[in-house]
């Protein structure tokens, strides 16, 4: 067993918990930050394609109000006001120093250039040319964390459990994934960085180390969840032809910067039946986009995998090739030719609106853990704007990294009982069988989980199919889970690790299913074809919480902030 | 249309210090499929203990699933999968640690590394 103590432990290291490790070394403190793959390697940051919403006010006028004003016009009402007003002020600072650390956001003479996304009232999204924001993002973070000696850097450590002892957040037990060593991590404070939960479904966005297992462990620290129910499916993810190389919701950089045509099965446009202007144009909600294409394929009207058309082809070839560059090569190796033919997209999971219940400081009611990044939730409501997710990373993070320093600082750390690594990674220890040929295997029950999910618990929900999910998912922790034969290699145990993810994806997964059954209305990505309409009652945040090994819920009023956005405005200038 | 393609794949097996042996997994060939949907498949479906690394889905991001397919560096997830026999061993210039996982962390990212800060 390997014992390490750091004044701040972060659990993560995409876009928010690099920046939570920054924020916290600039405080003095020493800090690890871990990846259960290799440092900004995993995770959502290097995924983000194109856009980061922020009132920096280049393109046009702007203010961050009126950006917390499409926030919180998106979250349908369930926006903790404070957290997207932190957000929203704070992202301008963060995407300033995000250039300083030389990003790259791309520019025309000086000015950086934004673009108009779905729900913003004007162009306020910079990005990195060409669909490269989040590669260049975590690369420009990990060169900043890399330069600080204060940080320490944990490739494939997989985080387990966090320890809590008389109530407060002590440390983490951790496996080397590479030696399967067993690693006791000592903290002052931990930051829980490592995202959200969108690879629970079958058509989803995620990098594979996205199956809630933040939300799980800050679940089982005696931490609570909130709005756990909200998913968002982004509307025009890849569908077909097979494609490789290339992140499966690419298509949004296309609609921002020529447009393109929504067409269903019989090369029609649809978009403007459901409400929505579209016509050449992207500025049809995403939630309204999700549902058009939903209804038009169980209609009869789709595309021949079951999706809609996307068409480029009324776009002059020299102007795809100036605005994508680079991109139109590599569509041409998996044989796309977009003025010739059309692509099929259908909704994809994307993003996670619930997360871990935190304050201003991005505490939670465990002294001692933080959250950042996606794995917060609250900020976003309802809905999440277009470009919100990585603002949202920089800011949380640097903020949990920054209050959970200053709060390791004023503690004493003292050194944790071996025996509690022992007994917390005990649970599968019967289930592994040295050369054993596996009897089931944890990815294949991920599988059926991931088919569950998208089916019964995904764009569109019924009291009945969620009812019928519960039922499995718990049957599926009960027995499922325990019956699972692990193979028992010691370096690189990839099949123990999937367990351990099983176990965190089935524990979101009740949370999600049981916080949809308890919203008997459709508000925002949580859409219930029973209950077609949103209820005032309901404008209510829903928290989430273990007691024993059974999940609770409960109601708690939405935090609005208490001055007018004219006040600010008024106040600024 | 192409349900009865199979891709025959010839996997490296062992730990670092173990004699090498390859293993045959006989798999559904799907139009468009990349070496690493093969190598998930027989995760999930043969063989739970095959290790090898990756993390983002299949975007060709985070650049941690280069392995030798056919001899020659690859990404497996841009590597086309072709009817027939593929073979895929781990990077051959880094240290082995088992199967097709190889050792390319940065040292200073190694927690406990006598160069790590």
């Amino acid at each position: 067993m390997m014992r390490v103590s750091t004044d701040v432990f972060v659990v993560g290291a995409g876009g928010a918990g690099m920046y939570a490790a920054i924020a916290a070394a600039r405080e003095g403190a020493d800090v690890i930050v871990a990846d259960k793959s290799l440092i900004s390697r995993g995770g959502a940051t290097i995924m983000a394609q194109m856009t980061v919403a922020s009132a920096v006010g280049h393109e046009e006028p702007d203010h961050w109000t009126h950006h917390l004003s499409d926030t919180i016009e998106a979250g349908h009402g369930l926006c903790n006001e404070e957290l997207s007003a932190i957000l929203c002020e704070e992202s301008v600072t963060r995407i300033h120093e995000m250039d300083e650390w030389k990003v790259g956001w791309a520019r025309v003479e000086g000015r950086m250039t934004q673009v108009h996304a779905p729900g913003h009232g004007l162009k306020r999204c910079v990005y990195v040319d060409y669909l490269n924001t989040g590669p260049a993002v975590a690369r420009a973070l990990r060169g900043e964390v890399a330069q600080r000696p204060g940080i320490r850097r944990a490739s494939g450590l997989a985080v387990i459990e966090i320890v809590v002892q008389n109530g407060e957040a002590v440390g983490a037990v951790a496996i080397d994934v590479e030696s399967g060593e067993t690693v006791l991590v000592e903290a002052g404070a931990i930051v829980m960085a490592a995202g959200g939960l969108t690879k629970l479904y079958k058509r989803n966005s995620a990098s594979i180390n996205m199956g809630g297992e933040a939300y799980a462990m800050a679940l089982r620290a005696g931490a609570e969840l909130i709005d756990m129910e909200f998913v968002q499916f982004f509307p025009i993810g890849h569908l077909a032809p097979r494609m490789v190389g290339m992140d499966p919701i690419m298509w949004d950089p296309f609609r921002y910067k020529v447009g393109g045509r929504l067409l269903n099965g019989n090369f029609e446009e649809f978009i403007h039946n459901y409400g929505a202007s579209d016509g050449g144009n992207y500025t049809a909600r995403r939630d309204v986009a999700s549902y058009a294409i939903y209804k038009e394929v169980e209609e009869g009207r789709g595309s021949p995998h079951g999706g809609v058309w996307l068409s480029f082809d009324h776009i002059d070839p020299e102007v795809m090739k100036e605005k994508f560059g680079p991109m139109m090569g590599r569509l041409a190796k998996n044989g796309i030719d977009l003025q010739k033919s059309a692509v099929e997209v259908s909704p994809i999971a994307h993003y996670h609106m619930g997360g871990i219940r935190v304050d201003s400081e991005m505490k939670t009611r465990i002294p001692g853990l933080y959250a950042a990044g996606e794995a917060v939730g609250g900020a976003n409501g309802a809905t999440r704007l277009s470009g919100n997710a990585i603002p949202e990373a920089f800011v949380f993070g640097e903020r949990a990294g920054k209050f959970g320093a200053a709060f390791a600082k004023g503690r004493s750390r003292a050194p944790i009982d071996e025996n509690l690594a022992t007994i917390v990674l005990s649970e599968p220890k019967s289930q592994l069988k040295k050369g054993a040929a596996p009897d089931g295997s944890a990815t294949a029950l991920m599988t059926e989980l991931q088919a569950l999910m998208w089916d019964n618990v995904g764009l569109f929900r019924t009291g009945e199919k969620l009812e019928q999910a519960l039922q499995r998912i718990r049957e599926m922790q009960r027995d499922d889970l325990r019956n699972i034969t692990i193979p028992d290699d010691a370096p690189f145990n990839q099949a123990l690790l999937d367990w351990y993810e099983l176990r965190a994806g089935l524990l979101c997964a009740e949370s999600v299913t049981l916080a949809a059954i308890n919203r008997p209305e459709s508000r925002g990505a949580h859409q219930r074809e029973d209950i077609p309409d949103a209820s005032p009652q309901f404008e209510r945040n829903q928290t989430i919480e273990l007691a024993g090994d059974e999940l609770v819920t409960g109601w708690a009023e939405v935090p609005r902030i208490s001055y007018t956005l004219e006040e600010k405005q008024a106040a600024v200038i | 249309m192409s349900e009865d393609l199979k891709t025959t794949l010839n996997v490296y097996r062992g730990a670092a210090g173990e004699e090498a042996r390859y293993e045959q997994f006989e798999v559904p060939h799907e139009e468009g499929a990349s070496v690493l949907d093969a190598l998930v498949w027989v995760r999930e479906n043969q063989d739970a203990s095959l290790a090898f690394r990756y993390s983002c889905v299949s975007a060709n991001a985070c650049k941690e699933c280069m392995i030798l397919v056919d001899g020659k560096v690859n990404y497996a997830c841009t590597a086309k999968l072709n009817t027939g026999t593929v073979t895929v061993e781990p990077l051959a210039k880094k240290k082995l640690i088992r199967d097709l996982v190889t050792d390319i962390v940065p040292p200073k990212e190694r927690l406990g590394s006598p160069d790590a800060e």
